[in-house]
């Protein structure tokens, strides 16, 4: 509360009244227009409350009934509107011609990243870095081929995605528990597989192993472990292993088998977006 | 409001309100030579603020030929010979330190001369009243006006007084929107009603707060808006040169005809030509500007009385304060004048305040040049992936990958050489870059843009290397000279 108004010695002034330790308020009055001003940020204030949702409360929209969520669709059309002759070109384009393309090749490669972070990295993980079962996309290795229109065909009918018609349903037969190999066997034939990259732990094995080797395996993986592509038969004699590499895991695999599945994309996605992820995937580690 | 005047009354007296309303400064015409300097700056300022759109600048094909731009759309800023990328925004940072520390020099030096002559506010305003003189008249006749009835008369001149406002003010946010857009082109569009809504918009904008602040606000911007007059207390000492009223001079104030009585003759004439409404009499103030037309008018006066000019004057503290120690007790009269006056010493540019700021001044632009001579025009930046960080190739060797992002600021292209530095046998690939006689990626440099690449380092599968090592990727032109380069990792399982 103001106590004493009185004339300030020093600049003539009056002072407000107000005093705090001794020190005193001069009264310096605003222009009234300042006043007017901040009036009418009130006013602004209380207009955007009622006009816009400005209440966190649900239904609480304002008069406008305007929201951010209602507004989203628009923006997405909008922005569609916007890319929809990128992608018409892509849609028609081959994966080669894309690459040839840098305005196309740049746009794929965006929307790629995009598209494969939503759609695929939830098994082969950002960047294609893979896991134990899901194929790592960023190394040379490549179970259906590397080079863009083999990447495009598996991205579109996937692996033993239920397309009978294709030789990517052929899955391969569990040796033991169907009595094709009894536990010795398979032993041997996992010692074979070792010895393949130099690693077999019993050269007697080993040996044994191969005559296994050549009658139940090399039809599909090759009579040296080089692998099949037509079928999706991994290479046996590199350094990648997608269930695991060392003798427990290898055993596993002889005597249960494995049967990797992904989903075909035909028809579930755009076809520009099918290019798009299969320009991105071939960039990661270089395709072939 | 009813509560507010309740509150405040003490013993049942009435209280002042805490909000006044404005009384409108009325300036009256002044000649001399301070208002010869400020016209002088202000047609120079307000000249070169419009004309330097229209200068041209030949780039050569596809390049915008405007000597000064900011072009938005490409997020480039074309500075007659100089071309700036967004990332380079640091020599415009140095630029605004540079005119900060001029400004602080300035102001240590010689008072508040950017605020009296060359500040935008101060300007404009200036140009503002010129207008209002010309169309209402002086100041006599301004308040007569605005006292007056609302008749024929009042509604014409104030009719022609905002229409030459607005004109002066459409030309000033015409004029800013110039600077951002080809002026040609664009005063082709805007005329013609083809530019786009953003462009009329900030026309709109720009010419409205001109129209207001100059035409509206004026000395109210610098009394109540402005933060630089409030630090002016921190910027100012004894020794710079300020619009001061000789107090030892002046005082006791009388008639001319009293002669027992200073040279003040309390005529008002400082008063009543000041832009911000203050006297400058009462000393020091954050509303004063440091215009000097108090100067001109009280000159003129004392011109008139046949007394010595320079009651008023570009005067430091320190002065003041030796004249008044050196006039104490001394009666009014040439003597008084002549002991005040010899009491003065020249002022003293060279103090430790001022040399800092010439230091700092120096040490800045010698900054940005070298930083300018240093620019390099052609950048190698490496990303290395994060995911994965590394992989295992069916050979067992070891690869990273890498996009590397070639920044080439020049108007032409080339072609450049790839080429790394590590560890010997590490080898390099860029699957879509096509090689030379030797195996290394040629990458092409896209003229004034950034071009990408994937880049992929690989480990033969016999080389022990320790979890990372430094890799240094480096682009050589033909003659084989390193053009720029770019230190990253190159990372492994633990060995």
């Amino acid at each position: 509360m103001p106590t004493k108004i009185e004339k300030d010695a020093i600049s003539g002034q009056m002072t407000t009244g107000h005093e705090w330790d001794g020190l005193k308020e001069l009264d310096t009055p605003m222009p009234r227009w300042w006043l007017w001003t901040f009036y009418a940020t009130v006013v602004f204030a209380l207009a955007w409350v009622v006009i816009y949702p400005a209440i966190p409360v649900s239904g609480l929209t304002g008069l406008s009934g305007w929201t951010a969520r209602g507004a989203l669709p628009a923006e997405i059309a909008a922005e569609r509107a916007r890319i929809e002759p990128m992608l018409a070109r892509l849609r028609e384009a081959t994966p080669g011609e894309i690459a040839a393309d840098p305005e196309m090749r740049a746009f794929a490669l965006a929307g790629g990243r995009g598209a494969f972070n939503n759609t695929c990295a939830g098994c082969h993980g950002a960047g294609g870095q893979g896991a134990l079962g899901f194929p790592s996309l960023a190394d040379d290795d490549w179970l259906f081929g590397g080079k863009l229109d083999e990447i495009q065909h598996t991205i579109r009918h996937g692996v033993r995605a239920g397309e009978s018609d294709d030789q990517r349903g052929i899955a391969m037969p569990a040796f033991l528990s169907t009595g094709m190999l009894n536990a010795a066997q398979v032993n041997d034939t996992a010692e074979y597989v070792l010895s393949l990259t130099g690693r077999a732990t019993n050269a007697e094995a080993a040996g044994r192993g191969e005559a296994l080797f050549s009658e139940n395996c090399a039809s599909c993986h090759g009579e040296r472990g080089e692998g099949n592509r037509d079928m999706g038969a991994p290479r046996l004699n590199d350094r990648i292993w997608l269930f695991g590499g060392d003798k427990a895991a290898i055993m596993r695999t002889i005597a249960y088998s494995r049967a990797g599945v992904m989903p075909s994309w035909q028809g579930r996605l755009d076809p520009a977006v099918v290019n798009m992820l299969t320009l991105y995937v071939h960039s990661l580690g270089g395709g072939e | 409001m009813g509560m507010m005047q309740a509150e405040r009354k003490i013993e049942g007296a009435a209280l002042p309100s805490l909000y006044a309303s404005h009384v409108k400064v009325q300036p009256r015409a002044v000649a001399g030579p301070v208002r010869r300097a400020k016209w002088t700056v202000l047609f120079l300022l307000l000249g070169l603020y419009y004309a330097v759109p229209w200068l041209r600048w030949d780039r050569g094909p596809g390049v915008p030929d405007q000597a000064v731009l900011v072009d938005m759309a490409h997020a480039r800023l074309f500075l007659g010979p100089i071309e700036i990328w967004p990332q380079e925004v640091y020599y415009l940072v140095g630029l605004l330190i540079l005119a900060a520390i001029g400004l602080f020099a300035a102001t240590s030096l010689f008072g508040r001369v950017w605020c009296g002559f060359a500040c935008p506010q101060t300007v404009w305003t200036d140009l503002f009243q010129w207008v209002e003189r010309k169309v209402e008249g002086d100041r006599n006749a301004r308040i007569k006006l605005d006292a007056g009835p609302r008749n024929v008369v009042w509604w014409r001149k104030k009719t022609v007084k905002h229409a030459a406002w607005l004109f002066i003010a459409m030309a000033t946010g015409g004029a800013w929107i110039m600077y951002f857009n080809d002026a040609p082109t664009l005063t082709r569009e805007m005329l013609a009603g083809e530019a786009g809504l953003t462009v009329y918009g900030f026309f709109a904008l720009f010419t409205g707060t001109t129209w207001l602040l100059a035409g509206g606000a004026r000395e109210q911007v610098c009394t109540y808006m402005c933060p630089w007059p409030r630090i002016q207390g921190a910027m100012l000492d004894e020794n710079s040169l300020v619009v001061t009223y000789r107090e030892w001079r002046g005082e006791r104030r009388g008639k001319p005809s009293d002669a027992a009585a200073g040279d003040c003759v309390n005529c008002k004439a400082c008063v009543h030509v000041c832009p911000t409404g203050i006297d400058i009499r009462d000393g020091q103030q954050l509303e004063c500007i440091g215009c000097g037309l108090c100067i001109d008018a009280c000159d003129d006066v004392m011109g008139r009385l046949g007394r010595e000019k320079g009651l008023i004057a570009f005067e430091t503290l320190s002065n003041l304060a030796a004249s008044t120690a050196a006039t104490k007790g001394m009666e009014p009269g040439p003597a008084r004048r002549e002991a005040g006056m010899a009491a003065r010493r020249a002022p003293n540019f060279l103090r430790v305040r001022t040399l800092i700021y010439a230091g700092a001044l120096g040490a800045v632009a010698a900054l940005m040049l070298g930083a300018w001579m240093l620019r390099e025009t052609l950048t190698i930046s490496v990303l290395p992936d994060r995911a994965p960080l590394f992989v295992r190739l069916s050979n067992g060797g070891i690869r990273n990958a890498y996009t590397l992002k070639l920044a080439n600021k020049l108007r032409e292209g080339g072609t450049l050489t790839l080429e790394i530095r590590g560890p010997a046998d590490l080898s390099l690939m860029v699957p879509e870059a096509p090689h030379d006689p030797q195996g290394r990626p040629l990458l092409h440099a896209r003229p004034d843009a950034i071009a990408s690449y994937r880049a992929f380092v690989s480990a033969p599968p016999s080389l022990r290397l320790p979890e990372r090592v430094e890799v240094t990727f480096r682009l050589l032109d033909a003659e084989g000279r390193v053009q720029a380069s770019a230190t990253s990792a190159f990372l492994g399982p633990h060995p």
